[in-house]
């Protein structure tokens, strides 16, 4: 019905003639009549009311009244007003990789500044102007520690999300990488395994802080051994919290990478999010993406540019650092649209809220008769819970009760069948807090 | 313009978080503490809409400018699906939901998404089945050629090599060797077209697969393209197509009829979703039966009683190379697109997309020395060959069309052609704005007659003006706070 054709078929007559042939058809003479598609089953066009309406329909059959007890590394923050009006500008959100300076300051300067508040929040020295997501900038930052390091075996800590896990399993499959994964000790991780299997042929150590189950932890010292055996350190981050926590920077880490989901990115069923990746000066050119640098225009007027481009694939081809070509810049200026409405005290203030409402619910939910809560260390807004039957069946009969009461472990710990992680954002009020706890009592003690 | 971080004056706030209803009740002990201060900036609100509004004026883009950037399909980007990507039903759906016990009901309209645009989309490319999760073409590419490597494993084939036409993007061959494998690089033919020739030199038992860009990134389509898969097959290599300029063929040409078993596409392209200043994009990837068993897990089934769900059972999976389903909100938009255009609406953004390319192609070539003079398919190719030993070269012309309000084209790419324009006008610009392009490309080259320094002073009506990239490179500064 509705196409997004500009042209009149006066228009068409006109420039057909130009170009010298009779008909649309002739211009593909060189598709052979026998490539023609054999079939092209695709249902009539619509309008746009039609198609909203019949999205409409499908958007209700999601369950959105859930109250969100549920993180795992993507959390239900607060987006401000000005970031959604900001990041729909045409301006930002139709132009394309800021291939021509003159035309694209608004992108080039507007991801300097997303390098340098990722910098400054992560403590470290150097970024990208982002990666796909938290997951494949985790196996970005594995490749680029074989790459430095020369070295093929992978220390991987089993507080590391599961599902980023899964993804570097299956990236590194056919290639000759040793991974061993350490457990978790009382929530953290595990020094003494992580020392003893640290050697010279160690590319890298790969942590995350918090954890998977929720746990905060300093890994300087692991920092410091795994530097001692010339490995590298690789943490994985959830921005947020590093409005109160130890930076990977005060940590020594060398390659941090991170979900920037919780910059003021909506959930959106698993994306678009933000790759995150930071590491130092000195291990720039072996960072995979496209980074953006500051230099003088031909009048001497300070100007963006892409930057280190010998890296990348349009220029090396096979020999590029990675793949990566389209990354997500406009997710990292919505990042950086959150991050400056916040400024640094806000978000200080917004991870002490998470902080504590966290506190509220886990103190509550502790009343529960025949539940504990893990309490073995720290954490900031998500902590580990043990209830007295399989979380799963739990989990299930509190989505009755309006609540999606957190994620199960049991699925990606065999063993651990009756645990679950619960995130608490700033979000969660206390009367929900106390609704949630009041209906899982009422779901054990039946 | 400044900075954020320099108009940052202490005490300012830009937004304000709600007071704590549960009072103060734990810090995080000193250990664990961050010492350093974050330099986040402290701005009011109107400063960070006045900064973010005013540095987007700085952007060219499709809803402000004419944006020819050859390869990058980058055609308008209809404002309904941004109103359908903002659903609070979508936009709010937390991506663990399905994995709860029942939880594919806490997300069923979702996983209808998904399950319908695959339908879709192996009914526009003649795929058996599609995987919605690569995040980026490249992305999309990487996971195909792990499921080549997985195919090949499974058969127990000895394979080492893929090879690549030399007009391929570097995605191309980048992603080939990510995953392990050595590239051939195979020449054009004097049309513009893989040499058939050369790839039969090339072919052993050794070739795991061809990648190839179908039209290609001279926008010529290769007419003999099911001898090239028979060729290929019969060495049991498998055949890649790289959906970059799938815009050129919908309702024409599906690469599933004539061999190709692997491809994906670039939804930001073909199917319209904002490119973002350099992404957020989404590449699916299509595959036929025989490569079927290797999908990405988790994958998106219909049950009998026509709800849909995860599974995850498939023991020859290559596994997981995502976090969950794929960029899902580029996903919706380009699934409304398709519905909006339906059957004909595709085939006429083909049809169009490819009429406008050939009318540049066909008013300026007697100006502009044609990369190969031949009808072309979605986007025409050009040398600046005769205006360069006039001093103006690809780059002057780019930076002069700035100044006229027109993005350039891309210019030296493809590397196969020396001083290379690559022009795609899309289906969606007028006559009107294509002319306008035209005429002021006439002008160049009169300039570059008569007046090559009016071309090479360019531009001058932007706020900077050809930026140093050999010191940005040099002297390195990505970070303000001057670490790096």
């Amino acid at each position: 019905m509705a196409s997004f054709i500009a042209n009149t078929p006066a228009d068409v007559e006109a420039m057909l003639k130009t170009i010298g042939v009779s008909s649309i058809d002739e211009l593909f003479a060189d598709i052979k009549r026998s490539h023609a598609p054999k079939s092209f089953n695709i249902p009539a066009g619509k309008s746009e009311f039609e198609v909203t309406g019949h999205i409409a329909r499908l958007a209700a059959k999601n369950a959105a009244g859930l109250i969100p007890f549920i993180g795992g590394g993507y959390y239900d923050h607060f987006i401000p007003a000005a970031v959604t009006a900001l990041i729909s500008r045409g301006e930002f959100a139709t132009a394309y990789t800021p291939y021509q300076p003159e035309c694209s300051q608004g992108t080039l300067q507007a991801l300097y500044e997303y390098q340098s508040a990722v910098c400054t929040l992560t403590g470290m020295e150097v970024t990208n102007a982002s990666l796909y997501d938290g997951g494949t900038a985790l196996y970005e930052a594995a490749m680029m520690a074989a790459r430095l390091t020369g070295r093929h075996k992978i220390i991987m800590d089993g507080g590391v999300s599961p599902i980023y896990r899964k993804i570097l399993k299956t990236y590194t499959s056919n290639l000759h990488y040793e991974f061993t994964e350490t457990p978790v000790v009382h929530g953290q991780s595990d020094r003494g395994q992580i020392m003893k299997l640290l050697d010279n042929d160690t590319a890298a150590v790969i942590l995350q802080n918090p954890n998977f189950f929720g746990a905060i932890d300093d890994h300087a010292d692991i920092a410091a051994k795994a530097h001692e055996q010339g490995a590298l350190v690789i943490q994985s981050i959830y921005p947020v919290a590093l409005g109160l926590l130890k930076t990977p920077g005060e940590m020594d880490v060398d390659i941090v990478t991170g979900e920037g989901q919780s910059l003021g990115l909506p959930l959106n069923f698993g994306g678009p999010y933000l790759g995150i990746i930071a590491t130092r000066k000195k291990f720039i050119r072996a960072m995979p993406g496209r980074i953006v640098g500051q230099t003088v225009d031909k009048n001497g007027k300070r100007c963006f540019v892409n930057t280190l481009q010998a890296r990348e694939q349009h220029i090396r081809r096979e020999k590029a650092t990675s793949n990566i070509c389209t990354n997500v810049s406009l997710c990292a200026v919505q990042s950086l649209i959150y991050m400056s409405l916040l400024g640094k005290e806000g978000l200080k203030e917004l991870a002490q809220l998470n902080l504590d409402k966290a506190e509220f619910a886990r103190r509550e939910i502790e009343k529960v008769p025949g539940v504990a809560v893990k309490r073995s260390s720290p954490t900031f807004n998500e902590f580990t819970v043990v209830l007295p039957k399989d979380a799963s069946r739990v989990v299930e009969a509190m989505i009755a009760k309006g609540f999606a009461a957190g994620f199960p472990l049991g699925q990606y710990y065999p063993g651990m069948e009756n645990y679950m992680i619960v995130a608490v954002t700033e979000k969660r009020t206390k009367e929900e807090i106390l609704a949630y706890v009041k209906s899982l009592k009422e779901i054990l003690c039946n | 313009m400044q900075l954020v971080f320099e108009k940052s004056v202490s005490g300012k706030r830009g937004y304000r978080n709600p007071a704590s209803d549960v009072g103060h009740l734990a810090s995080i002990p000193g250990k664990y503490q961050r010492e350093q201060e974050c330099g986040l900036p402290e701005v009011s609100e109107l400063d960070v809409v006045r900064h973010f509004t005013l540095l987007s004026q700085q952007n060219f883009s499709v809803d402000t400018q004419f944006y020819p950037l050859g390869s990058c399909t980058m055609k308008y980007n209809p404002k309904f699906t941004e109103r359908i990507a903002q659903m609070p039903e979508f936009a709010g759906l937390h991506p663990l939901l399905p994995q709860l016990k029942q939880g594919e009901k806490l997300a069923q309209g979702a996983l209808e998404v998904l399950y319908e645009m695959e339908q879709l989309l192996c009914a526009i490319t003649g795929m058996d089945n599609f995987t919605m999760q690569p995040l980026a073409g490249a992305h999309g590419e990487l996971t195909g050629v792990m499921m080549m490597a997985a195919y090949h494993k499974a058969k127990g084939n000895k394979k080492k090599y893929i090879i690549i036409p030399d007009s391929a993007h570097g995605t191309n061959p980048a992603t080939a060797a990510i995953a392990g494998y050595e590239i051939i690089s195979v020449p054009s033919d004097k049309h513009g077209v893989m040499s058939l020739d050369e790839l039969k030199k090339n072919l052993s038992d050794e070739v795991a697969g061809l990648m190839i860009t179908c039209p290609d990134t001279h926008g010529i389509f290769h007419s003999q393209i099911d001898e090239i898969a028979r060729l290929v097959h019969s060495v049991d290599g498998l055949m890649y197509y790289d959906g970059a300029n799938l815009n050129a063929v919908l309702g024409r040409f599906r690469p599933g009829d004539v061999g190709f078993d692997v491809m994906h596409i670039n939804l930001h392209k073909t199917f319209s979703t904002p490119h973002g200043g350099g992404g957020p994009g989404s590449g699916p990837v299509g595959v036929t039966k025989k490569l079927v068993p290797y999908l990405p897990v988790s994958r998106v089934i219909k049950r009998a009683d026509g709800t849909c769900a995860l599974n995850y059972d498939y023991p020859d999976s290559i596994g997981y190379i995502a976090s969950f389903y794929g960029n899902f909100g580029i996903i919706l938009r380009a699934y409304a697109y398709i519905l909006l255009l339906g059957k004909e609406g595709l085939k006429e953004t083909t049809d169009h997309a490819v009429l406008n390319a050939n009318y540049i192609r066909g008013r300026l070539k007697d100006h502009f020395e044609l990369a190969y003079d031949r009808l072309c398919m979605h986007e025409a190719v050009f040398s600046a060959s005769r205006q360069a030993k006039r001093g103006v070269h690809a780059l002057d012309i780019a930076k002069f069309l700035i100044d006229e309000g027109i993005h350039p084209p891309t210019v030296y790419f493809p590397l196969t052609v020396k001083e290379s324009i690559m022009v795609e006008p899309t289906e969606s610009e007028s006559r009107q704005t294509i002319d306008h392009f035209i005429e002021v490309m006439l002008k160049i080259d009169e300039l570059s007659k008569t007046q090559p320094e009016a071309v090479t002073d360019r531009p001058r009506s932007t706020p900077v003006s050809r930026p140093d990239e050999v010191k940005a490179a040099r002297d390195v500064n990505t970070n303000y706070f001057g670490k790096g």
